[in-house]
């Protein structure tokens, strides 16, 4: 590991400062004297470690609040309006009214619900989304912990939201609820294959798990290298986030508010939170990964770049959400294992016989590579989308043959229709 | 092709992204530096000068000038133009209004300019709370005395403001909406902004001179 990438900066500035005397603060002209006194060198360490979690928290919680007001703002461009405007400069305070609002409205539990899952729930869901943001190098220094199997940590970590989400479904007591959190289950879990399958390739040309190792990989841009493990990964993180395309958890028509029927007050507003969180840190991932983190022109701070390109990938998901319609949920499924899968295969395949060619690629071999699997990549979609959608028709055709569920009442048995009619 | 329609939808989202919002913002809207100071038509400079406060809110976007709606001068609004000494009391807008809001008490002994006799009004009170500004009190006046205005925006706290009372129908401006009265969109009359002072400029028709109307009465 080369220290200057790896070292924390506002950890080592928060610590030097705190504790009197360590090995670890050694400058040019010697010790660096802190507020401890020495020998309390682990207290310091402590509360450098909870100062650090506390700002990067806050500056998610931030981060949440202005990436509200911008989708919000985003909506109403993409629909030809302007968005919310009138609640201080440029309407920014509009999402900061809506916090003061969520906090102080009343808490309600319903009667039937599992009080205990019920408050479980929303901080189940939470969590992992805040723990995706410990292993993310938003520039050079600037990163809670690099674990050497962050992206590992990553995949496993947001596999908890699932969890989270059929917990408040059936904590709820609701069956609205339970359709919305199994729907959601057999989403989240679906699309876990596709989206871990896609970083292989990104895995195979990096060497290495962890991020900010594969930021450092990155000569060129992996979305360049990996066009098809871009375009499944970010995809699949639509899904896992419950994004547009995806979102038939919350399906208004069909469903209300999904698993969030019955959760109001702050509980909601922690739900709201999570899935904002969730696409800034999905947004985050995909810059770290494919479009080369914190690199750039050295002009401005590597933070900087990290942050544009994190805008620029937000931006492109609320386009995508104001675009498209919302898939079905067998739409959705044969996606993720017809179509998306073997596209991640394709791609693993593809990746594999060319770091077996050139195990260290020079920058034109790199440019070649990128070539060939623009190569592969294109037709591979075009084939499997053709595949998917004769299948996917004949599919429908079948289902309304023989229709499984009854629709109207002339299918139900002549004794329900009494019981229908009576209720 | 798949898929092509799926980019065909980000094309659209993104066209409505390139152009200029369509909301009108009422009853003001939020500008910036170079509108404000092009509202009060001076330059930015000089602007930040006189109105410091309002430039640096102008800055934050949190200025705000007023906008007027484009409206067209058939809208049938509450300010209702009445001409007091044109009306007889004669209550034909009260019985034809459907809604049965237009109040009028009447004592004999009044005077009109036309017929001499007529009735004193004390009471005439229209509740535009309840009124559904149907124009049918315009259409039934048989002297032109009624017409309808043109403003809209009289909300408040409190029922009772609603109710239109005869001397505040005295002292309005005379605004009269052009619905029912088209020689206002020939004369390029504009309600908005310019007041009419006589009731012969509001008839629905060319109207004789008083003199004419007398000689026709006469003789009939």
């Amino acid at each position: 590991m080369t220290d200057f990438l790896y070292e924390n900066v506002i950890f080592r500035l928060i610590y030097c400062n705190l504790s009197g005397s360590s090995d670890k603060c050694v400058n040019e002209y010697g010790y660096v004297q802190g507020i401890f006194p020495a020998g309390f060198e682990w207290l310091a360490f402590l509360l450098a470690g909870f100062l650090l979690a506390f700002i990067f928290i806050n500056g998610i919680l931030g981060a949440v609040i202005l990436s509200i007001w911008g989708e919000r703002r985003l909506y109403g461009r993409f629909q030809n309006r302007l968005g919310p405007n009138r609640w201080g400069p440029w309407g920014l305070f509009s999402s900061v009214a809506d916090a003061i609002k969520v906090m102080f409205k009343e808490d309600v539990v319903p009667s039937d619900a599992d009080r205990l899952l019920f408050n479980i729930a929303p901080i189940l869901m939470v969590f992992p989304v805040f723990m995706i943001f410990s292993v993310i190098p938003m520039g050079i220094g600037t990163f809670v912990v690099d674990l050497n199997v962050g992206l590992l940590f990553i995949l496993s970590v947001t596999s908890m939201s699932g969890l989270a989400v059929v917990i408040a479904a059936w904590a709820s007591g609701n069956r609205i609820a339970i359709f919305s959190g199994l729907r959601a289950v057999a989403v989240l879990i679906s699309y876990e294959i596709p989206m871990a399958l896609s970083l292989v390739g990104v895995l195979m040309f990096a060497g290495t798990l962890s991020l900010g190792g594969i930021v450092e990989q990155q000569k060129i841009p992996f979305i360049l290298l990996q066009p098809l493990g871009f375009f499944v990964f970010f995809l699949a993180s639509l899904a896992e986030i419950n994004r547009t395309p995806f979102d038939l958890t919350e399906a208004e028509s069909e469903l209300g508010a999904g698993y969030l029927n019955d959760y109001s007050s702050m509980k909601f507003g922690i739900f709201f939170l999570a899935e904002f969180a969730a696409t800034i840190g999905s947004s985050a991932i995909i810059t770290t990964v494919f479009l080369s983190g914190w690199k750039g022109p050295d002009i401005l701070p590597s933070q900087f770049w990290f942050l544009l390109k994190l805008v620029i990938v937000l931006i492109a998901i609320v386009w995508v959400r104001m675009s498209w319609p919302r898939l079905r949920i067998d739409q959705i499924l044969e996606l993720a294992w017809k179509g998306l899968f073997e596209l991640t295969l394709i791609n693993i395949v593809a990746t594999a016989i060319l770091v077996t060619i050139w195990p260290n690629p020079t920058m034109g071999e790199i440019w070649i590579m990128a070539g060939i699997n623009w190569l592969v990549a294109i037709p591979s979609v075009i084939v499997v989308g053709k595949v998917l959608r004769r299948k996917d028709n004949k599919t429908i055709q079948a289902g309304r043959d023989n229709e499984p569920y009854p629709v109207g009442t002339e299918t139900l048995a002549p004794s329900l229709v009494n019981k229908v009619g009576e209720k | 092709m798949i898929g092509l329609g799926l980019l065909k939808g980000l094309k659209v989202t993104l066209f409505n992204f390139i152009r200029k919002p369509v909301t009108i913002q009422y009853p003001n809207r939020r500008v910036g530096l170079f509108t404000i100071s092009a509202a009060n038509s001076t330059n930015p400079f000089k602007f930040f000068i006189k109105q410091p406060k309002t430039a640096i809110k102008s800055l934050l976007n949190m200025a705000t000038i007023p906008v007027k709606i484009p409206q067209s001068s058939r809208f049938r609004g509450n300010e209702f133009t009445w001409f007091e000494d044109r009306c007889t009391g004669c209550a034909s807008c009260a019985k034809f209004c459907p809604l049965g809001i237009i109040e009028i008490v009447t004592q004999p002994g009044g005077t009109d300019g036309q017929e001499g006799e007529s009735y004193a009004i004390d009471v005439f009170d229209i509740d535009i709370g309840r009124c559904m500004f149907c124009g049918l009190c315009v259409e039934a006046c048989p002297y032109d005395a009624l017409h309808m205005g043109t403003l809209f925006e009289r909300s408040g706290p409190v029922r009772n403001n609603l109710i239109v009372t005869k001397e505040e129908l005295i002292e309005n401006q005379k605004k009269p909406s052009s619905w029912y009265r088209p020689q206002f969109e020939d004369d390029s009359f504009n309600p908005f902004e310019s007041e009419i002072d006589n009731h012969r400029q509001a008839g629905r028709h060319e109207k004789p001179s008083d003199e004419d109307m007398h000689n026709d009465w006469v003789n009939r």
